[in-house]
């Protein structure tokens, strides 16, 4: 294979040596393997409910916690991943699958997280009856549901959105199905996907603590990691070892940031469709690393070239085989006309189970139970996205109109944005104890305190990007103090607020279910509300009322998004076009 | 060329194409449409904007198949994008995760050569079209100029019989433009080239009759073969040159005179509501009054001449020109622009007589801003719905035709002040007396 592209200092021999950069990435590589290994294995131990391993509070076990809690996130990661690839290239390619997958789609990601969780989990741990494997899998399909959906959404859009010349370039080639989904369609969609992979795995810690210490009715699951850890300093009223947990969840972080997602971005820089030369090309010093490696690169280089082969390859069934089959396929309208009838049947049926399980075991007084609850949460996330708006707005704009401010301010937002709020819960906690707070007013801070950075990044990216010659312009006519605000500034972020505020409010919606019931130690806190109900109910066991709270939660949230912001982002993309 | 044309290659027969739109009747931007690309030839597909020309190119190359009508291939109906026909487009449509070299090569992709030969066919391509000592840089480092020439490599690595280009030239800046095309014709007259014929979509007259043997002009709405021009000049071609001057006026003649039939035609119907206005802004008429006044037209020009100097292209030129026919300051016919006594009378005025002059002929010669007019004066409130006109609009053009003519006339109704215009609510007002 040649190298047209690069001709490495020094001859052919002495790139046969390794360099010592190799020893460092070699070094890095096996304290990983080995991490990952131990981890593993203690995944699959023998499991039984009554004789789970103890949770200790010491510091000293936190490194291997935060190494399971890892390996759980990776592994949901990795399963969110082929779910992405399965589930949006199906629903992108056949127009059939798409009217029942990209509607399920929507409701899939307005359930609650810890929904899934009390149902799902006694599913696994049946499955696997005999190891620890079952909750371990249940914690992982928990986080899979955190990270999953808008994955799956952004691949889709970006299948659904390739360059109409880019896509005629493709089938003026010739490109088989194989081809143009690894040469065209996946290469699109990376930044994307990789910038949504970011957000899942942040999201994902917010219900780590949930997944690993698992309650539901009488089945209590402790999985060693950092969410127990919290999950019993709360119980023990151990702030001390809270703040230990924040350290070494806030290294962890850094840590796979530094090593993961840093390299990805870097590499995926190459991806971006605009034509534009980039003024801030993202750098990794792993990936720079690993470029300089001699033996490494030689390694990288063969693998890269074994995917590009792969990618070349036609992999489509030969012209004479495919005559023969689409004689067989039936008419369009025909084939038309069964799915709609299958697809109806089959709603038809759940319909009817639904129904018959509910009559059976809910009342009238219960959907109205659920109902008020959640007004009550919506008003909360009303009032918050509001005050965050009230609040974020101004120091937004400010920071954004300074560019070297916002330079070093963009990315701490951004990590306060992944960092899980619910950490902080404890502490509030207290807090409300100590001073003897209402919670139902206090508690409802904790719904916002991790998404409002939405708001805070988008507005500075909002700023940051609004034409400086409208600044100018609007400098030069002297317009200023709440004129200025109204008719030059505020319609200049709309749009990114907007997108900010969606985001925002979800997560509150999502939120609500862990803030709205805190605990600390033996102390019960409940604001009421939505998310209050669900989790009293998934303590209690009662199924038909967590199926309840979550079917009201999806309407409410699909309805917002429905009524309001979609109308508000739309109005937002018409405003601000100039022609 | 003087050889002897060939036998068709391509060979499109009464094809037609029409897209659905949601209104009902379907949009037909293509109607009986018979053309044969022959070996050895440059044929050339000459039109305005909307005359469906890069659907044709498309429906040639495989990529939109036609509503009606066939093409055949080498004497075979053409089922999608066959081998042997490449395609090199206006956007370049470069992938730009992939480098130069890379982008070459996987042109090749379909064909399923081994690794080290589609290297050595990318590399000879590479060599021949000139970006040697570029094949690692990828699309977003490159010039306008060398990504359109990763776009020709990219399409003549698969060695192609027919190549389709879809205005190549026209997202470059002028002498980029002009190099690429003496490039090109460089190539194909030493026949370093593998191609036998090429199809070259373009709506710059000077670079139809620069590099093609055989021009169709289209005209427009829907898309006709209005006439064939033969090119038979040799290479290399020069723009000075009067056979070459001959052709370019012969072909602003055609375009002017179908233009002049269908200002005509339209006017004559339907109370006039049926004209489309051409998409020519204030601005850009009265630029074009003061040019056509001004030495050394002193009145009159050839529209080649006008287009040579402004560096516009028909699409730029054209509906200016017949903005300035329909509201009668200049009179169009043969390819030459002439300015009426009013037109003179109007260079000559200051802004307000300007005014004055161009209310008086939106009245007397756009129906449409006579009928405006005259709702606004008889409504009650003197205002009117935007939805109003565009209905009656729509019952004689179709709506993208229906759209640009009430920007039009917004346009020019607010210069004349004849009527105000509330983008908000989407309603026409009258100038009262009150706030005139």
């Amino acid at each position: 294979m040649e190298h047209h592209a690069e001709v490495l200092g020094g001859g052919v021999w002495r790139q046969r040596i390794p360099n010592w950069r190799d020893l460092v990435i070699a070094i890095l590589a096996l304290a990983l393997l080995i991490l990952i290994g131990s981890g593993a294995r203690q995944m699959v131990a023998p499991f039984v409910a009554a004789q789970q391993p103890e949770i200790t509070l010491s510091p000293e076990v936190l490194p291997l916690y935060a190494v399971r809690t890892t390996i759980r996130m990776l592994a949901a990661l990795v399963a969110s991943l082929i779910f992405t690839f399965t589930y949006a290239t199906l629903a992108a390619k056949s127009r059939r699958a798409e009217m029942v997958l990209i509607p399920l789609l929507d409701v899939l990601q307005s359930v609650p997280i810890l929904g899934y969780l009390s149902f799902t989990v006694l599913f696994f741990v049946s499955l696997f009856p005999d190891t620890v494997l079952g909750p371990e899998l249940a914690a992982i399909f928990a986080i899979f549901t955190s990270q999953a959906w808008n994955m799956a959404f952004s691949l889709y859009q970006s299948l659904r959105t390739v360059p109409q010349d880019l896509d005629e370039a493709s089938r003026s080639f010739r490109f088989s199905a194989w081809q143009r989904f690894w040469r065209l369609e996946v290469p699109f969609a990376m930044p994307g996907l990789l910038w949504n992979m970011m957000m899942s795995m942040s999201g994902g810690w917010f219900f780590v603590v949930a997944s690993e210490a698992i309650a539901v009715g009488d089945l209590q699951i402790n999985l060693p990691g950092i969410g127990s850890y919290v999950a019993r300093a709360i119980e023990e009223r151990d702030l001390g070892a809270v703040a230990w947990a924040i350290v070494a969840m806030g290294a962890t972080i850094f840590v796979y940031d530094q090593l993961l997602f840093r390299p990805l971005v870097a590499w995926a820089d190459k991806f971006r469709v605009e034509q534009t030369a980039a003024s801030i090309v993202p750098r990794a010093w792993v990936l720079d690393l690993f470029r300089r490696t001699r033996w490494l690169k030689r390694a990288g280089d063969a693998v890269g070239s074994a995917t590009a082969i792969a990618a070349r390859a036609r992999l489509s069934l030969p012209s004479n085989v495919r005559a023969l089959i689409a004689p067989l396929a039936p008419r369009p309208r025909v084939a038309d006309l069964l799915w709609y009838g299958l697809v109806l049947a089959a709603m038809g049926y759940v319909v009817k189970t639904l129904l018959g399980f509910a009559g059976a075991e809910l009342s009238w007084n219960d959907a109205s139970i659920a109902f008020e609850n959640g007004g009550l949460t919506m008003l909360r996330v009303a009032v918050l996205v509001a005050l965050a708006t009230v609040v974020w707005v101004p120091i937004g704009v400010a920071v954004g109109l300074r560019p070297r401010l916002a330079e070093k301010v963009q990315p701490a937002a951004q990590l306060l944005a992944a960092f899980p709020a619910n950490l902080l819960f404890p502490i509030a906690v207290f807090l409300i104890l100590r001073f003897d707070l209402a919670p139902k007013i206090w508690l409802s801070p904790l719904m916002i305190l991790g998404t409002q950075w939405y708001i805070l990044f988008n507005v500075i990216a909002g700023a940051t990007a609004f034409p400086s010659d409208f600044r100018e312009a609007a400098a030069s006519f002297r317009i200023g103090g709440w004129r200025w605000w109204r008719e030059v500034m505020l319609p200049g972020i709309f749009p990114y607020y907007v997108t900010g505020a969606i985001t925002a409010s979800g997560g509150a919606w999502n939120a609500s279910i862990v803030s709205e019931a805190v605990s600390w130690g033996p102390t019960k806190l409940s604001a009421s509300g939505l998310g209050a109900y669900i989790a009293e109910m998934t303590e209690a066991g009662d199924f038909p009322r967590i199926a309840l709270g979550i079917a009201v939660m999806s309407m409410l949230v699909i309805a917002t998004n429905r009524l309001l912001w979609r109308p508000l982002y739309a109005f937002a993309e018409r405003r601000t076009r100039l022609d | 060329m003087t050889e002897q044309p060939g036998a068709a290659i391509i060979d499109l027969r009464r094809v037609c194409k029409a897209f659905a739109r949601p209104s009902g009747e379907p949009l037909t931007v293509l109607a009986d449409i018979n053309v044969s690309l022959r070996d050895g030839e440059i044929l050339g597909l000459l039109g305005r904007s909307g005359s469906g020309k890069s659907t044709l190119l498309r429906i040639a190359g495989g990529l939109v198949t036609p509503t009606s009508g066939e093409v055949l291939y080498r004497g075979t109906p053409l089922a999608g994008p066959a081998e042997g026909i490449a395609v090199v487009f206006q956007t370049f449509a470069l992938f730009p995760w992939l480098t130069v070299l890379e982008n070459v090569e996987a042109g090749l992709d379909a064909i399923g050569l081994s690794r080290p030969e589609a290297r050595r066919r990318a590399q000879s391509a590479i060599d021949l079209i000139g970006l040697d000592g570029f094949q690692s840089a990828y699309p977003r480092e490159l010039s306008g100029g060398m990504r359109q020439r990763v776009g020709f490599a990219r399409a003549i690595v698969i060695e192609p019989l027919v190549l389709l280009m879809d205005e190549p030239f026209s997202a470059l800046d002028v002498l980029t433009a002009e190099t690429l095309r003496t490039d090109f014709l460089d190539l194909w007259t030493e026949h370093q080239l593998p191609t036998k014929s090429v199809l070259l979509v373009t709506h710059n007259i000077e670079e139809a009759v620069l590099m093609c043997d055989r021009i169709l002009v289209l005209s427009s709405n829907p898309g006709r073969i209005a006439a064939e021009i033969p090119v038979p000049l040799a290479h290399p071609r020069n723009r000075l040159d009067g056979a070459f001057r001959g052709i370019v006026d012969e072909i602003y003649s055609i375009l002017t005179s179908r233009a002049i039939a269908s200002i005509k035609a339209q006017g004559e119907v339907h109370g006039g509501l049926a004209q489309a206005l051409p998409p020519a802004s204030v601005n850009q008429i009265s630029g074009l009054i003061e040019t056509l006044a001004a030495a050394p037209h002193a009145g009159h020009a050839e529209l080649g001449e006008i287009a040579g100097s402004l560096t516009f292209e028909v699409d730029d030129l054209f509906p200016i020109a017949e903005a300035l026919h329909i509201l009668e300051f200049a009179e169009l016919g043969e390819g030459r622009l002439k300015l009426t006594a009013s037109g003179r009378v109007f260079a000559r005025s200051g802004t307000q007589d300007r005014k004055r002059l161009f209310n008086e002929h939106l009245l007397k010669f756009v129906p449409l801003a006579a009928h405006i007019r005259r709702v606004l004066d008889e409504r009650e409130g003197h205002h009117a719905p935007r939805v109003r006109f565009e209905s009656e609009l729509e019952d004689h053009l179709i709506r993208r035709d229906a759209e640009r003519t009430l920007r039009t006339i917004i346009g020019w109704g607010r210069y004349a002040e004849l009527f105000e215009y509330d983008d908000k609510a989407r309603l026409f007002r009258a100038i009262g007396p009150g706030n005139a």
